[in-house]
């Protein structure tokens, strides 16, 4: 029980797929101007990675490796064109700000990755709750993000206006850059460096270290 | 290994059998929620067409729209060469912006016509005429586009019966930076287009969006976006395309005539 519980809540910060891998940044910058969006969009990638984990485990033992990718491609893709036509059927303006943000999900590498890494190699129930969690992880930044983007770059939340714009006669000056994409990549730097802050294990290594001078020589 | 599941026909099979339940989901979701997906880009039209036309259209469900739309809007097709209301096209499925990329349903404008930069224009429009309480014309409501700074933005110009007018102006569709390009939704900036009139006294076209802040001639004028000098511009010459000869111009002659 405690490792499914694991396998759940792990992604949330020891594993962060955004924070930690660095993965799905792409759509993580896009979609998070508002919480609408975001709220939407991290349903719909926890949908997806939950389900194409789950049916890639449950025939993971009959996939040839000489297909795999290609496989856990079609069913991905699959999965993603039902919550595409769903989200247009019932969400209609939210898929419409959305726009293919959605469909992208295919080239996500948090999708794909989970499907490699854990699915391939495990039963379905558990690699359906790795899937629920990284899911989660991802969904955690995306509404970070964007609660601090649609506070301060319009000052409301779900819509709902909070601060007064000055434009309407209030007294809050909105700040314009957190409307743009770049904002989004000041607010996961943070985020990050926050995380890695409390837990140190997640700081990796220098990549090369530069030796002293003498010792070159030695 | 020849056989198991690394062999040629263990990777056929699944193959062919991972595609065909793939397709078998996919196609069964497009087909079963296609009737819903239809009204509801049906009703977003509509109700863009109906917050042009001045109707508090916020709390209304989808039921309630298609009511009032259907009540109060008459849509007619135009001739855009020659301003006269056509019977070739059907109103109800008429799509103009598929019809734009079509060379048989649309021709190519020459680089100093086309001030709007939407390469092709189609040769008929939708015209949809908004019917008061007492059954007379409210307003014509007319479908314009154009290139602003990093999109084309389509709207609605809605102009009073006596084409010279405007009622009120919207864009439904565009990508415009938030904040700066993107406050053309800002209902104030809107609020100053009922009222301005299209034509000066000599009968030429004299609307336009200028610079923020230097609006002289308040009767045609409108003051244009801060910090979104770009959007202004491509806003101000889309205005002018569609209301010129080469956009809806002879359909307003007409208009004024009647």
């Amino acid at each position: 029980m405690s490792k499914a519980k694991d396998v759940l809540l792990d992604p949330l910060f020891n594993n962060n797929p955004i924070a930690l891998q660095v993965l799905g940044i792409c759509s993580a910058l896009a979609v998070t101007t508002n919480l609408n969006t975001a709220l939407i969009m991290s349903i719909a990638l926890t949908s997806v990675v939950a389900c194409s984990n789950f049916f890639i485990s449950l025939i993971r033992n009959q996939i040839p490796d000489s297909i795999r990718i290609i496989v856990q491609m079609v069913i991905i893709a699959s999965l993603v064109i039902v919550v595409d036509q769903v989200l247009k059927a019932y969400a209609y303006n939210i898929s419409k700000q959305l726009s293919v943000f959605v469909g992208l999900i295919i080239t996500n590498c948090i999708v794909m990755g989970r499907a490699e890494a854990f699915a391939m190699k495990n039963p379905p129930i558990p690699s359906f709750l790795d899937g629920v969690g990284n899911g989660l992880g991802y969904s955690l930044i995306l509404i970070a993000v964007g609660t601090v983007r649609e506070l301060f770059g319009s000052g409301s939340l779900f819509g709902v206006q909070l601060l007064e714009l000055a434009s309407e006669g209030g007294w809050y000056q909105p700040v314009g850059l957190m409307l743009l994409p770049p904002s989004a990549f000041f607010l996961i730097g943070l985020f990050i460096w926050a995380l890695r802050a409390w837990k140190k294990d997640q700081v990796e290594d220098a990549e090369f270290v530069i030796k002293d001078g003498h010792e070159e020589h030695a | 290994m020849a056989s198991g599941k690394d062999s040629v026909f263990k990777t056929l099979f699944v193959a062919v059998a991972v595609c065909l339940v793939c397709s078998i989901v996919v196609s069964f979701a497009a087909v079963q929620l296609r009737p819903q997906q239809e009204r509801n880009k049906l009703i977003d039209r509509q109700s863009n067409i109906l917050a042009v036309a001045g109707f508090e259209v916020a709390g209304l469900n989808g039921a309630d729209i298609a009511d009032l739309y259907n009540k109060r809007i008459e849509t007619r097709i135009v001739d855009l060469d020659s301003g006269e209301y056509t019977d070739a096209v059907e109103p109800a499925s008429y799509d103009q912006r598929a019809a734009s990329k079509n060379p048989e349903m649309s021709e190519a404008l020459s680089g100093d016509e086309d001030i709007a930069s939407i390469k092709r224009q189609a040769d008929y429009a939708p015209v949809y005429a908004v019917k008061a309480d007492d059954g007379s014309i409210r307003c014509y409501i007319l479908p314009i586009h154009g290139y602003g700074l990093w999109s084309t933005l389509y709207g609605f110009i809605a102009i009073e019966p006596d084409a010279q007018t405007v009622y009120g102006l919207g864009f439904y569709d565009h990508a415009e930076t938030p904040g700066l390009g993107g406050e053309v939704d800002n209902p104030k900036w809107k609020a100053q287009w009922p009222g301005k009139k299209l034509y000066n006294e000599q009968g030429e076209l004299a609307i336009e969006v200028v610079k923020s802040g230097q609006v002289k001639d308040p009767e045609h004028q409108v003051d244009g976006l801060a910090g979104a000098s770009l959007t202004t511009i491509g806003v101000s010459h889309l205005v002018r395309f569609w209301m010129s000869e080469a956009g809806f111009g002879p359909f307003l002659d007409k208009l004024k005539d009647s």
